[in-house]
């Protein structure tokens, strides 16, 4: 299969690629997936509690070449966005983005997952309601 | 010494054309152009003469003789003439087949077919070394049985069966035993006689001959193997497989066959030489990788290694200047992971890491190194982005996390 450029480009050098802590009260962690399925995602994002605004965003995939990709793109785009913003993003947006193919979209699925995971768990960290979209994952 | 790239190490998919087989096929594009089947000009006699010596190299190969042999258009069909063939030939005397889970799809979707015609199919399970158990074989046979079909080696993993074990249960009770040789035959040595195969389906591209053409070994005695044809027509091959010879591709396969037995002593020390190098060097380089089937019974060129926590089809995308071939889902068109894998007992997750490397003739220790090299190099690069291998490291069994799956 071939890939798109814009895929290749963050494989071969994906951004915010690490861990942050995830005891650090300002810091979600998402962890979407499951290995059996050939998809893991971990995305983590601080957040300050003041602004809302994520300051960070690291993460780390089991997958394919979309998916680290559509993870990666995601740390991009995060960061800097409010946590509103940052929920806004949907799985089109980074189909659009790297022109994943129809047999990709489940990575970018799992991307926005991932977002949403992360946010949920800095919320429950303070305490705050988290609506269903933001528990469950895939 | 530098090695030119990319490399090519996926020998169980295809093999190039070896420069000599070329050679002997060129002519009969050109000036040699008859029908094998015209028999009363010298340009028919010159195909007829080209293809009676390709059937004599070829069974000279597997120890058969040449009116034992006929000519397809390849594996597939060889697969499908010699089940169906079988089956429809010999259905009042049963209509009960035995065939196991890892076989090729062309063997395993021509079962399926004919259950759907009535057939009864026994699927027997492989052992976590990829071979066929003989006792759940025998238990499976019943009076109706009239057809056992197992691979000789396997295609993903390179487990070799215990063949002349098998045709010796098959001959006691007086079931035909037909053999999906493609990956053996000219790899290591196969002897219908020996082996007590009764068919044995062969094809020219995986022993660097040219892509759509192969063949079928039918005994004739001892007993006399009758098939019923696929194809209708002119009657070719003795009336099993109608169509006009593809002489050219026939004269290909015949001089693959000819290197492959001259060869063989030397390429098979080889081929393991070169597989021994592999797979020492990666376990040298790289922790938690495990090799899938059987180390004892397997291919000379055949290793298929699970690269733990880290993905295939992303692994193969950072070793793009190496042709290997991946058991992850992403890389087949059904989103599974390989039925093979699964049914040695591979977990999914470890299916999902697996690379296989398929050794071949063009390949040097040069090239070995050099994907070792850069194989250490992505692995290490992708297990740093791997989650898994984070919580590995800290201690967390990844087998009892629970994973939160659509």
């Amino acid at each position: 299969m071939a890939y798109s450029d814009k895929v290749v480009e963050h494989y071969n050098n994906p951004r915010n690629v690490g861990s942050l802590s995830k005891e650090d009260p300002n810091v979600g962690t998402g962890l979407v997936g499951a290995p059996e399925c050939g998809d893991v995602m971990k995305l983590q994002m601080r957040i300050n509690p003041e602004t809302n605004v994520i300051e960070e965003a690291k993460f780390k995939t089991f997958g394919c070449g979309s998916a680290i990709a559509s993870s990666s793109l995601a740390t991009e785009w995060v960061k800097g966005k409010t946590v509103e913003e940052a929920l806004s993003i949907k799985n089109t947006d980074i189909v659009r983005e790297l022109a994943l193919p129809p047999v990709k979209i489940h990575c970018s699925v799992l991307a926005e997952d991932a977002i949403k995971a992360a946010i949920g768990d800095w919320k429950k960290k303070h305490g705050m309601e988290v609506p269903v979209a933001e528990k469950a994952a895939h | 010494m530098a090695v030119k790239l990319p490399i090519y190490m996926d020998n169980h998919a295809t093999t190039p054309v070896d420069p000599r087989v070329l050679d002997a096929m060129l002519p009969y594009f050109g000036e040699k152009f008859g029908n094998a089947a015209s028999r009363n000009h010298a340009f028919g006699w010159a195909g007829e003469e080209a293809v009676e010596t390709a059937r004599q190299q070829i069974a000279s190969l597997i120890n058969a003789t040449p009116k034992e042999i006929i000519f397809t258009s390849g594996a597939t069909e060889s697969d499908n003439l010699m089940i169906k063939g079988i089956a429809e030939m010999y259905r009042e005397k049963g209509n009960h087949i035995i065939t196991q889970a890892i076989e090729h799809k062309a063997v395993l979707d021509t079962c399926k077919r004919l259950e759907k015609e009535g057939f009864e199919v026994t699927y027997l399970p492989v052992q976590k070394d990829g071979r066929v158990n003989l006792e759940t074989l025998k238990a499976a046979i019943r009076p109706t049985t009239i057809l056992i079909t197992i691979m000789y080696a396997n295609n993903e993993i390179g487990a070799i069966n215990p063949i002349p074990e098998i045709g010796k249960i098959a001959k006691e009770h007086g079931i035909f035993f037909a053999v999906d040789g493609v990956q053996a035959v000219g790899k290591i040595p196969v002897d219908v006689q020996k082996d007590g195969i009764d068919l044995l389906a062969i094809t020219a591209h995986k022993i660097y001959g040219p892509k759509g053409v192969g063949a079928l070994y039918v005994r004739r005695r001892n007993p006399r193997v009758q098939l019923s044809a696929i194809l209708d027509g002119g009657g070719h091959e003795r009336g099993m497989r109608s169509g006009t010879l593809n002489v050219p591709g026939i004269v290909g396969l015949g001089k693959a066959c000819e290197i492959a037995q001259q060869e063989m002593p030397t390429e098979s020390k080889r081929m393991l030489e070169l597989r021994t190098r592999l797979q020492k060097g990666l376990e040298a380089k790289l922790d938690e990788v495990f090799i899938n089937g059987s180390m004892e019974h397997r291919l000379p060129n055949n290793l298929n290694m699970s690269f733990a926590y880290v993905e295939g089809e992303s692994l193969l995308m950072g070793i793009n200047d190496i042709a290997v071939s991946s058991g992850s889902a992403c890389t087949s068109a059904t989103l599974e992971p390989s039925y093979v894998l699964k049914a040695l007992g591979v977990g999914e997750d470890l299916a999902h890491t697996s690379i296989r490397f398929g050794l071949g003739r063009f390949n040097t220790p040069e090239e070995v190194d050099y994907v070792i090299e850069k194989m250490a190099q992505v692995v290490t690069k992708l297990r740093e982005l791997s989650p898994l291998y984070e919580m590995a490291k800290e201690g967390i069994d990844i087998s009892k996390v629970k994973w939160q799956t659509a």
